[in-house]
């Protein structure tokens, strides 16, 4: 049905148009062409989210443009009429589009902030080790023959570890425990125990470490760090031991 | 072989009953020096009885061809009472003197007390129960005397009694008869009332025996009522325990949290003094038995170690290292008046002082190397080595003043055999007998106010504990057996 009036409706127009082509005889000059509409100017728009971030971050870039041929932005260069990147500057980057078409061009730029990192974050690997560390490490205990306090020939080594890494460290405050093995009775230990502290403390001073710094204890027999019936054992007993001091 | 016999009787120690026999061979491996030493300054030829410096009176009683019998011995046997009979005592149960439903419970405790007091006290020879009449006396009117001077039981003297709940009191009444004396028998005749409990009958217990042995044993008071200090680790910290002479009644006087050791009571029993770790060291602290707390005593500095009272508990003696070395030190008992004793290198510790005159301090000393027992006057003059070789330590003085004990290990060194044992030596001439054998590490000898029996540390039965025996070395046995126990002090009355 509607075909058939389609067909009617065109059979119509081709006999208007005839009688009009019959009935307009004489020839006239054809009408210059308007003018083609001029083209339409391009329009561009862009845009960043969010517009600070950290140095690191990134943040996406936005933008969109109409009646354009030739989209570019700088710093990135050639890009799609409208599209979205990640960006990670690592400076404040101003982004500037232009958008060129056949109706001009089209300029436009946002702005992204990037501030400075955060306070550098805890310092990744390598702590200043602490005092106590130090001491821990550097500092030795001094060892005694059966019933004798002086301080003998093979400990001298580690006694001028001592006497070195006090002196370099001169705020560290310390304890010397005077330490026995379990053979002797408990008294006479005890004082032993006190007299290695204090011959381990007299070389210290006498190396210019001041004696305020230094405590002195016995422990006689009372803390053996060995408890086994042996030489080695009973030697582990027979010390002046380092204890730092908060 | 020959070897010699010799015993010797001190004059001032005749009333204690208690006399050593000695009997020695040059040749025999526990070195005995002091022994040829004695011969050389004492001829056979010696007077019998006569004294010697005015202090001690030796008798030579025997020199003789010993068998082979005694060949390979290899320590110096002591003899308590040897050619001293001591009394025959028969102690037959306490009976109960009424139906109280109590007194089953107060008499065993009563009645294992009571026999323990007279078999520990060195003094008499209990007849065996085995041996007793079925009819046992509850008082007066119910002792048949033939039954008990004559044999099987030929007891020389009976003690016996009973007692009852009555009216909340526990009563108890005692008896000490001489049953060979049938017409006057009664020596004793006690009557005690207390509150009905375990620890009063012990207490009751304590001073019958004691009163017995006061009257048969010399005039020297028993040691039934006396207490001994010491260390124990049992409440996870090195604390200052108490408990009776028998090992009953044992608890904790101090909570200081560290170490605390060396517990010395006052002659007065009111005031004990020990040695403990402070937060700044190790200091003499004062524990007051009145009022069951420290109370103020000086911190000296350096470290404080090993009081000691005066016999008049007007002074105390003790080693300090403020000056740097340890040194032996006398204060006044508050703390005032800190002067110092010795001067010499090495440690010096563990001062007593000679408890019947308060003229000497004995102590120990490092000087040479390994440590001897020394004496000194209490001004510091005079001072003598008494230990020839090996580790000495821990001297105490006997209440007669004529005795140390001392813990020693004679042959001391890699290798060396022996341990350290309690020896016993008279100071004027420097002879010594080996009171401990065989039983580990041996130390802290103390002696009982009444010269016969000592005290010690020993690790015989595989750990530290305290242990008692009578003065020639017998009657060995253990008081402590929970934790660690050690450096016991025995009161001085």
């Amino acid at each position: 049905m509607k075909a058939q009036t389609l067909k009617t409706l065109a059979t119509v127009i081709a006999l208007a148009t005839i009688l009009m082509l019959g009935a307009c005889h004489k020839k006239e000059a054809p009408a210059p062409p308007p003018p083609p509409p001029p083209p339409p100017s391009p329009t561009a728009s862009v845009s960043v989210s969010p517009d600070t971030i950290q140095a690191g971050q990134s943040a996406t870039l936005t933008w969109q443009t109409s009646n354009a041929t030739d989209v570019s932005i700088d710093g990135i260069g050639a890009v799609q009429a409208s599209g979205s990147q990640q960006v990670s500057p690592t400076d404040s980057t101003t982004y500037h589009l232009v958008a060129k078409g056949s109706g001009g061009s089209q300029e436009a730029s946002t702005r992204l902030t990037v501030t400075p990192p955060p306070p550098p974050p805890p310092p990744p690997a390598p702590p200043m080790p602490s005092d106590e560390d130090l001491f821990g490490t550097n500092v030795k205990d001094i060892y005694f023959d059966y019933d004798k306090s002086d301080i003998r020939a093979d400990q001298q080594a580690s006694m001028q570890a001592d006497i070195q890494f006090l002196t370099e460290h001169s705020n560290i405050n310390f304890v010397i425990e005077g330490h026995c093995d379990d053979r002797g009775s408990t008294e006479y230990n005890l004082a032993l125990g006190d007299q290695r502290a204090t011959s381990v403390k007299n070389a210290l001073t006498t190396a210019g470490i001041s004696a305020s710094r230094i405590k002195t204890i016995s422990y006689g027999k009372e803390k053996p760090f060995c408890m086994e019936d042996n030489e080695a054992c009973w030697q582990q007993n027979r010390r002046g031991h380092f204890v730092y001091q908060k | 072989m020959i070897m010699i016999q010799g015993s010797l009787l001190m004059r001032t120690y005749r009333d204690t009953i208690l006399s050593y026999t000695v009997s020695f061979c040059p040749g025999l491996r526990n070195g005995t020096k002091r022994m040829e030493d004695l011969q050389r300054q004492i001829p056979h030829s010696f007077p019998l009885g006569s004294p010697r410096r005015g202090v001690l009176g030796f008798l030579i009683l025997l020199c003789t061809l010993m068998s082979s019998a005694s060949f390979g011995q290899d320590w110096v046997r002591t003899g308590s009472g040897l050619g001293v009979e001591k009394v025959r005592l028969a102690v037959p149960d306490f009976k109960a003197a009424n139906s109280d439903p109590q007194n089953a419970a107060l008499l065993k405790t009563f009645n294992d007390t009571f026999w323990n007091d007279l078999d520990n006290s060195g003094v008499l020879e209990l007849v065996s129960k085995s041996f007793y009449p079925l009819q046992i006396p509850g008082q007066p009117a119910e002792v048949t005397f033939n039954l008990w001077n004559a044999p099987p039981p030929n007891a020389a003297m009976l003690a016996f009694g009973n007692l009852g709940v009555a009216a909340g009191k526990v009563i108890v009444q005692g008896w000490l008869y001489d049953v060979k004396n049938t017409p006057s028998p009664q020596v004793l005749g006690k009557q005690y009332t207390d509150v009905p409990t375990d620890a009063a009958v012990r207490l009751i217990a304590h001073k019958f025996a004691d009163e017995i042995i006061f009257r048969l044993g010399g005039g020297i008071p028993g040691v039934a009522e006396s207490s001994i200090y010491f260390v124990s680790d049992r409440s996870g910290h090195k604390e200052i325990w108490a408990m009776d002479y028998d090992g009953s009644n044992q608890h904790q006087l101090t909570h200081q949290g560290s170490i605390s050791l060396s517990p010395r009571i006052s002659p007065d029993g009111s005031r004990l003094a020990f040695s403990s770790l402070t937060n700044g060291g190790w200091e003499i602290l004062m524990y007051s038995m009145d009022l069951n707390r420290l109370v103020n005593f000086p911190r000296f500095g350096g470290g404080n170690f090993s009081p000691a009272w005066s016999p008049d508990g007007m002074k105390l003696s003790l080693s300090s290292s403020r000056t740097g070395d340890s040194e032996i030190y006398v204060c006044d008992a508050n703390g005032a008046n800190l002067h110092r004793m010795t001067t010499g290198k090495g440690p010096d510790v563990s001062p007593v002082w000679n408890r019947k005159t308060g003229a000497q301090i004995a102590f120990v000393s490092g000087s040479t190397g390994l440590p001897q027992v020394y004496t000194m006057e209490a001004d510091g003059t005079n001072q003598q080595r008494m230990t020839d070789q090996g580790y000495a330590v821990s001297p105490n003085w006997a209440p007669n003043g004529q005795f140390l004990t001392l813990a020693w290990t004679r042959k001391y060194g890699p290798g060396e055999p022996g341990s350290s044992d309690i020896y016993l030596m008279d100071i004027a001439s420097k002879q010594w007998v080996q009171l401990t054998h065989d039983g580990g590490h041996n130390d802290f000898p103390w002696w009982a106010p009444d010269g016969r029996h000592i005290v010690f540390e020993s690790e015989r039965s595989g750990k530290e504990e305290i242990w008692m025996m009578l003065a020639d070395g017998t009657k060995l046995h253990q008081l402590t057996f929970t934790g660690r126990n050690t450096q016991p002090n025995w009161s001085w009355k």
